[in-house]
């Protein structure tokens, strides 16, 4: 009988296994550990809204002032171990916590350049931590350089130019957002940086980070020096699984688990970004980052670890960015090799969907400032396709 | 106060108008011949309902998918937690008529209307 339930990770995905857990009827006590001091909430603004001031932390709150779902917290205090055979996790200040049943949801934490940890213009951007300080930067600030043109940095781009300040992206690759849109549309997007006064360098190595305590430039591999009151390094995330060494979990590229979320251990579920599941619509275990994906996930993690079916189907990726008051909307899974098409709009005016296409089936749809048609294209992907593989058992 | 907006006609069965008033409001044909308004901007974060998907008295919002009742506002799935502001619609004539609600409207974080910035 489980009477005890931890979810470890108090974020988006935390928070929505415990409202998960009292939907399916759990009364048993939750804990809730998180390596953060902040109550549970919600990342997307940080990039844009918190840094232009238009929205404050109070504002991004996951936690819904009528619900109490009766959790016991443990905030700003990090899991270090899990000790599945005595069923004990075992948090950084040493308190034990015996349960009956744990569901990982640790996340993500920011990649980092190395050798930068010391410099105090240097920013990633995750947390609402980073995105204080960030913000503090920014008004103190003439020039920004972002280091990775993905999402994060694109948005931060956006919010840095609306602020006034001089910004320049720096993107290793030759087409910046190839590997979730495709180089073809990854191009498209890419244009909105020119296009609202922004420098975009692609194909650009950063050979090094120039001044001792403070930043005072990019050096780039051809030698090109770009001055920057404040850098901020947008390039990708890794998850926080290293709590788990030695647990018996099986991690590869994050927690392995199956379609439902079971791991290798009984008693344990993983969800969110930090797990690798297997994803019906991609073939394999993917790692996905996504907000919908942390918003959807806990509720199958939370059924398969109370023993019940999963309360809702598996829904298709999905994903959205705003930048440059523009706003991008994909979902369903692209790879490569898929053909594209503009089925509606102009690249040119900056608004138009677009249909990725795999043996002459839509599998994916991309929408620019089209969010009333990329909605009926979204709703047409999430008919069951019976071209899907059988799940493996 | 009734105020015109626009004539049913334009509002095909199962599509929304998005009236551009401060702050603007969407108003929905149903299927079954139902007209109702409600404000165009999601309570989560800023997207318009207009651009929604409608489904019988129901509309999911078309960024993360909270859905709204369009009769009462009250939200029937997260993530939002706030409900939407409704307004009173008679079609007279065949005009659609909207009386504003007296109601604070309640916009996401970030989103004011123009009254409030002046």
């Amino acid at each position: 009988m489980v009477q005890r339930i931890a979810v470890v990770g108090a974020s988006l995905a935390g928070i929505a296994a415990a409202r998960a857990l009292r939907q399916q009827s759990f009364e048993g006590d939750i804990i809730a550990i998180g390596a953060e001091r902040h109550q549970p909430y919600d990342r997307p603004p940080l990039s844009k809204a918190f840094l232009t001031g238009g929205c404050s932390s109070s504002d991004l709150s996951l936690a819904d002032d009528d619900e109490d779902l009766g959790i016991r917290w443990r905030l700003g205090i990090p899991a270090e171990r899990l000790d599945p055979r005595n069923r004990r996790i075992v948090l950084r200040d040493g308190e034990e916590v015996q349960v009956d049943g744990v569901i990982v949801a640790t996340g993500a934490r920011a990649r980092r350049l190395p050798d930068t940890d010391g410099l105090e213009n240097v920013h990633t951007l995750r947390t609402l931590d980073d995105a204080i300080a960030l913000r503090a930067g920014l008004q103190r600030a003439e020039s920004l350089v972002v280091i990775g043109a993905g999402f994060i940095g694109a948005e931060v781009a956006s919010s840095a130019r609306s602020l006034g300040l001089d910004v320049t992206v720096v993107e290793a690759l030759p087409t910046p957002l190839a590997g979730p849109l495709g180089a073809e549309m990854g191009a498209v997007c890419a244009q909105l940086h020119g296009d609202h006064g922004v420098r975009l360098l692609t194909g650009a190595a950063v050979a090094r980070l120039i001044g001792s305590d403070r930043v005072e430039a990019v050096e780039l591999a051809d030698g090109t020096r770009l001055p920057a009151d404040v850098v901020l390094v947008g390039i990708g995330a890794q998850p926080n699984v290293e709590w788990l060494a030695g647990s018996g979990l099986a991690i590869s590229g994050g927690v392995v688990t199956d379609a439902s979320c079971a791991t290798n251990l009984p008693s344990v579920v993983a969800t969110g970004d930090c797990a690798t599941s297997f994803s019906p619509y991609a073939g394999r275990a993917v790692r996905s980052e996504h907000w919908t994906h942390a918003f959807e996930q806990p509720a199958t993690a939370v059924a398969t670890l109370l023993g019940g079916k999963s309360p809702t189907p598996v829904s298709h990726p999905y994903f959205w960015s705003d930048q440059y008051g523009v706003r991008i909307q994909l979902a369903g899974h692209r790879e490569e090799g898929d053909t594209v098409r503009i089925v509606e709009g102009d690249p040119e005016q900056r608004s138009f969907l677009a249909v990725y296409e795999r043996h002459g089936q839509p599998v994916a749809v991309l929408g620019m400032n089209q969010p009333k048609l990329f909605t009926r294209w979204r709703r047409q992907l999430r008919a069951p396709e019976p071209s899907l593989p059988a799940m493996e058992p | 106060m009734l105020q015109p907006v626009c004539p049913l006609s334009a509002i095909g069965r199962g599509e929304a108008y998005r009236w551009e008033t401060d702050p603007p409001v969407a108003i929905f044909h149903t299927e079954d011949g139902q007209v109702l308004a409600v404000d165009d901007t999601c309570t989560h974060q800023d997207a318009s309902l207009a651009d929604g998907w409608l489904e019988g008295c129901e509309v999911e919002c078309p960024l993360h998918a909270s859905r709204f009742d369009l009769r009462t506002g009250q939200v029937d799935a997260p993530p939002a937690k706030r409900p939407v502001r409704t307004h009173r619609v008679e079609v007279t004539d065949g005009v659609v008529h909207v009386a504003l609600s007296d109601e604070p409207p309640n916009l996401p974080p970030g989103v004011t209307t123009n009254a409030g910035l002046a």
